[in-house]
């Protein structure tokens, strides 16, 4: 009779923690589903990592969003209401990404997502978009994963970028063709879903075209300490490294790289786009690549407009993770614009329908698979920058 | 030489480098385990608390480029000074998470304290984590983004025959070695050591004895929390990435170190943490590279199995 008295509290605890676990799923369910009144703003919602080791990627793309917001609302907005923007931090963590998606959708209530860059943090946001039917533009997010889960395409998930079957690719071939290397060692950070998508379509293309990879080690995110693999590479005699991780690590294996006498080039992807990366290496990056999607030295008039407008606003260069921030808030409010009325499905069609879209870093059209099909550039580390040195068609 | 055997020199050069770091941590394991029988997990926090107390200095306090940094003698005294700062610093907070965290709980079962310990840690990641607060005169608390800790010294690189060793690996060790001596100095030559020594064999008879036991417990802590700090230093000088969750990993790997040395010994934990640093250079460079951080685990796991007292411990017999 005890045992069971002193049961029953629990038992009460429990059911009530099963409804309550259920209550925001039914209650928001609609939320994304029926318009938000009119005359309101409109409100985005950015989920970015404005702290932490990546800080420069959730700032940057911030600010390009900022940039985009405020000329459509000059222009009279969206549906001839103001757009808002409510951007959260995730301190470059998973679990803080997922909590604040779910703030921005459930609370909130924005009629769009925008963000994650970091892959693996996308990957943590896309589940949440999906189940309240909110859909999620990700400036960014490199891994195929981030809209395709398995065999089934993400239905509320899209992107404005490429993806990395193609980013590593591209630095493949420019390596193999254009460097004419034939011996390349791979360090991946083994806990990061970009990183190791894009070491994988690296290792296939570079060796289908004839090159040999003589090393393949691992680091973790947070590790200080890169000497060991690094002095397993050195014995192989690469002619370059592929580093294809977020800059406040890759600068700091480039320093070790270069403390143990290994003078060759490092390779990456548009993980190391951050001024940050310049400030960290102090030097230890001259003449390494890396691919990228977009170059602020580029000449075209559009890029160069978007440089001036962005240094004007915000004082500073801006980077591709700034440009993709615009860009993917451009498509966004296109699509809403377009879109018969601002719930969740229509604007998910209008964004499924996009075609042709003048980008600054490119022509945007939403493929099959949720994502852009654009051209990636080769950038050379030169002084305090990356300067332009090809462009690689899709 | 042969190229394998430069590979394999230089994997020792970076192991040893590690490795004093480990052996400086785990020697404040290894004293409060002695004295109080706790395993002070705050203990990794307070390294990176030291690490932070450096920067601090060096950046705010004694920035680089002020009058009396001039040639090799200023710079070697504004290095020594930051080092000693960070040090004072860290044994002031040793003294105080002793004094408010674990003092008031001495009397209740030890997993109470253990726990507290664990509250602790939390209590230093996480509040190192907040954004900084207006009123300080510096940005503290740092937040969660990476700080890059100042060279305080101007690196220098040799090459020996292939196998490349800098200052910081020499005068890191060096320090981690004279420092060790000190310590092994106090605990076996000095009167507070004999008195360590007698807390930590009965502290009930000891203060019978007219020990003060309180005051040998604060200053074993402060003496523990002083060392992590110069760990926390030797360690950032040459891997200047700091942030307020790095000493979470360094911690736990020190306490394998104090285990695999046999905990409560002074010898077995810079034993025990040079080791560690090279079976992980070695697990790393020769095997997979993701297996680095598997490795002290394992060994952890395999001392417990084999030979719980650890290296140098002494096997105790439990009375019944």
């Amino acid at each position: 009779m005890r045992s069971a008295r002193s049961l029953a509290p629990f038992a009460l605890l429990l059911a009530i923690a099963a409804c309550e676990k259920k209550k925001p799923a039914e209650a928001a369910a609609p939320a994304g589903a029926a318009a938000p009144a009119a005359g309101a703003q409109v409100l985005l919602g950015h989920v970015g990592s404005l702290t932490g080791n990546e800080a420069t990627f959730g700032d940057s793309t911030d600010k390009g969003i900022r940039l985009a917001v405020d000329e459509q609302n000059a222009r009279g907005g969206v549906k001839g209401r103001q757009v808002a923007v409510k951007t959260y931090d995730d301190q470059g963590k998973q679990e803080e990404a997922a909590l604040v998606t779910t703030r921005l959708v459930v609370e909130d209530r924005v009629s769009v997502l925008l963000g994650e860059v970091a892959s693996k943090r996308s990957l943590a946001m896309a589940p949440i978009a999906d189940k309240y039917q909110v859909p999620m533009v990700t400036p960014s997010s490199t891994n195929p994963k981030v809209t395709k889960d398995g065999d089934k395409v993400r239905p509320y998930v899209f992107r404005v970028c490429f993806i990395d079957p193609f980013q590593g690719t591209v630095m493949a071939k420019f390596a193999r063709e254009t460097l004419k290397l034939q011996k390349v060692a791979v360090l991946r950070d083994v806990g990061n879903d970009y990183s190791v998508g894009l070491a994988d379509y690296f290792l296939v293309k570079f060796k289908e075209l004839g090159g040999e990879i003589v090393d393949d080690q691992s680091y973790k995110a947070g590790d200080s300490d890169f000497k060991a693999q690094l002095t397993a590479i050195k014995r192989k005699k690469p002619e370059a490294i592929y580093v294809p991780g977020y800059y406040t690590e890759v600068a700091l294996i480039a320093r070790q790289t270069r403390e143990l006498g290994l003078t060759v080039p490092l390779m990456g992807g548009d993980g190391w786009d951050s001024a940050k990366l310049y400030e960290i290496s102090r030097g230890a990056l001259e003449g390494s690549y890396f691919s990228n999607h977009y170059s602020p030295d580029d000449p075209s008039p559009r890029i160069v407009e978007f440089v001036r407008k962005y240094q004007a606003r915000h004082g500073a260069v801006p980077d591709s993770l700034a440009a993709q921030g615009y860009d993917a808030a451009r498509v966004a409010m296109e699509a809403m614009e377009r879109a018969p009325d601002l719930s969740g499905p229509a604007i998910r069609d209008a964004l499924a329908a996009t075609k042709d879209f003048q980008g600054v870093t490119g022509v945007i059209t939403i493929d099959a698979d949720h994502n852009a099909v654009k051209p990636a550039v080769v950038l050379k580390v030169e002084g305090n920058g990356g300067k332009y040195v090809a462009t690689v068609q899709p | 030489m042969s190229e394998s055997l430069v590979e394999l020199l230089q994997h020792l050069v970076n192991g040893l480098s590690v490795g004093t770091i480990y052996a400086l941590i785990a020697l404040g394991y290894t004293m409060v385990y002695g004295v109080l029988k706790l395993i002070n997990f705050a203990h990794g926090d307070v390294y990176m608390v030291g690490a932070y107390a450096g920067f601090y200095l060096a950046e705010y306090v004694a920035p680089p480029g002020r009058a009396g940094q001039d040639g090799v003698a200023g710079v070697m005294l504004r290095a020594l000074l930051v080092t000693a700062g960070a040090m004072a610093v860290c044994g002031l907070l040793g003294y105080l998470i002793e004094r408010l965290a674990y003092r008031p709980l001495r009397s209740r079962p030890r997993i109470t304290s253990l726990i507290t310990a664990i509250g602790v840690s939390f209590l230093l990641e996480y509040g190192f984590q907040l954004q900084p607060w207006g009123f300080m005169p510096v940005p503290f608390p740092p937040g969660p983004s990476p700080r890059f800790f100042p060279e305080l010294l101007p690196r220098a690189d040799w090459s020996v025959g292939g196998v490349s060793i800098s200052n910081y690996d020499v005068i890191g060790l060096a320090v981690a070695l004279a420092l060790m001596l000190a310590l092994q100095f106090i605990v076996y030559r000095t009167r507070f050591g004999t008195a360590m020594r007698a807390v930590s064999f009965d502290p009930q008879v000891a203060g019978l004895m007219g020990i003060p036991v309180n005051r040998v417990i604060s200053w074993t802590f402060v003496l523990g929390s002083a060392l992590a700090a110069a760990a926390g230093i030797l360690n950032a000088v040459p891997r200047p990435q700091i942030n307020p969750l790095f000493g979470l990993m360094p911690g736990l790997k020190a306490f394998v170190a104090a285990v695999l040395g046999g905990i409560g010994s002074v010898p077995g934990a810079m034993v025990g943490g040079l080791a560690l640093g090279l079976a992980e250079e070695f697990v790393a460079a020769y095997t997979v590279s993701s297996l680095k951080d598997a490795i002290a685990f394992t060994v952890l796991i395999l001392v417990l199995l084999f030979r719980p007292e650890g290296l140098f411990g002494r096997v105790t017999v439990e009375k019944v």
